[in-house]
């Protein structure tokens, strides 16, 4: 396992490790009441391994530039687009009431598509299949907007999946990608976020790779982002081939890592380095 | 179009100091990029910020390359009078972006 993380940190963070200036890591107190909702037994939100100036940032709804994609979002919901000439708003309300907990709940089986989909590809089916609109690319600024807006209406509820009956082979498949050795340093997401957080990797303090906060507004991204643009870097961080974005791979992932958060709660938009 | 988003306090009493808070989305694209194809990625950043209190000119800024995306601000005034509040956002291509609110001073 050890041998493992040097081969992924490389020479130089081995080096930074062995020789460099010592990190001090962000402060984090379990006890301290201002993590509870960050934290369910052993599981850790990636808030409580931010830095204390980035959980400010998230604390304040209006320092949190996240909420720009929730606006962007909210105004969206009641814009008519395609040829139906139909909003979000005109078959399902006010998003406030009617899409809370939908969000905590994605991916989800899917009858109609008779697959597991996530929040993005359930907006997508809305649009074509109730609105006649064309699909919002992946990581386009409406869909990003609305996937943010939607999801943010079960902020604080707890992350809650479906993963037996129908959803059960997609599940299953997500589990076998996390346990999977991949790329030129031959690694799992479990060695970084299940084996090791709590360490350094570079000038990064490894986190338990939680997925509750997303979409999320990252600094070093400058502008808000989906879980598999994440998850995409992190394929490349260990230089493997990363997975088209809105992918059956990662949406099979998405799934494990909903299932992994359970009992952390819906932060999007979270903010992190 | 980027959307600002302010935070205007509706009431002070006369001689408070209070608190605005102003956001914008906006790439600031530097100047200093290359796309994919090398090419340099020409600047657009928003170069001034002005904040109008009644009328009167009582804030503003000039923001240079270094600024982050969708930047956010945050500055204080004395409640002088009751009156509207304007922020204006200029862009390198000539665009204007406003928003505010009004303050009622007692
Ligand atoms: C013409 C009506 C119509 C419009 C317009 C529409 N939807 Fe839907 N939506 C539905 C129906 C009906 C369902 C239930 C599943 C189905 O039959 O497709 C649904 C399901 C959903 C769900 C899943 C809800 C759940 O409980 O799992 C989400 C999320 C959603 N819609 C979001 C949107 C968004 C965002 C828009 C606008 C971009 C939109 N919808 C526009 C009719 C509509
Ligand atoms: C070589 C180590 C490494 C591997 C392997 C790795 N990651 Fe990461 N991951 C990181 C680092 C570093 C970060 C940023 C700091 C943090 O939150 O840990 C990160 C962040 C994340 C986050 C964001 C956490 C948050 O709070 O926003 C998620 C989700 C994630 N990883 C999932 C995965 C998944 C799924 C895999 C497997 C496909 C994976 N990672 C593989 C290093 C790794």
């Amino acid at each position: 396992m050890k041998k493992s993380i040097l081969a992924a940190a490389g020479a130089t963070a081995l080096a930074a490790a062995l020789g460099g200036p010592v990190l001090a890591d962000p402060p984090f107190d379990p006890k301290d009441p201002k993590f509870a909702a960050y934290i369910s037994g052993d599981k850790r939100s990636g808030y409580t391994f931010a830095e204390p100036e980035t959980r400010g940032m998230q604390d304040d709804d209006f320092t949190n530039p996240g909420f720009l994609w929730v606006e962007k979002g909210q105004k969206l919901w009641s814009k008519a687009d395609g040829s139906a000439n139909k909003a979000c708003q005109d078959c399902h309300g006010k998003a406030e009431d009617n899409m809370k907990g939908v969000g905590a709940s994605y991916p989800r089986y899917d009858v109609r598509a008779q697959k597991v989909v996530n929040l993005e590809q359930r907006i997508n089916m809305c649009r074509v299949d109730h609105m006649g609109a064309p699909e919002w690319k992946y990581e386009s600024d409406p869909l990003l907007s609305m996937t943010t807006f939607v999801r943010h209406q079960s902020k604080g509820m707890p992350v809650t999946v479906q993963v037996d009956g129908p959803a059960a082979p997609y599940f299953e498949a997500g589990r076998r990608f996390y346990y999977e050795r991949r790329g030129l340093n031959d690694l799992a997401c479990k060695h970084c976020h299940e084996d090791l957080w709590g360490m350094h990797m570079r000038t990064e303090l490894l986190s338990q790779g939680q997925a509750n906060g997303f979409p999320t507004y990252r600094l070093k991204w400058q502008k808000l982002g989906s879980l598999h643009r994440r998850l995409a870097g992190c394929n490349e961080e260990i230089r493997a081939e990363p997975y088209p974005l809105g992918s059956p791979e990662y949406t099979n992932l998405e799934l494990f890592l909903a299932w992994r958060a359970q009992g952390l709660t819906v932060e999007t938009p979270a903010v992190r380095k | 179009m980027p959307t600002p988003r302010v935070k205007i306090p509706g009431t002070a009493a006369k001689g408070e100091v209070f608190e605005i808070k102003a956001t914008i989305d906006h790439d600031m694209e530097s100047g200093q990029r290359k796309n994919k194809e090398g090419k340099p990625i020409p600047r657009k950043i928003i170069n001034k910020f002005v904040v109008t209190y009644a009328g009167n000119e009582v804030f503003s800024a000039d923001w240079h390359g270094a600024i982050s995306a969708n930047p956010y601000i945050s500055f204080f005034l004395t409640a002088t009078e009751s009156g509207p509040i304007e922020l204006k956002w200029m862009d390198d291509d000539g665009s204007v972006y406003t928003a505010g609110g009004a303050i009622t001073v007692s």
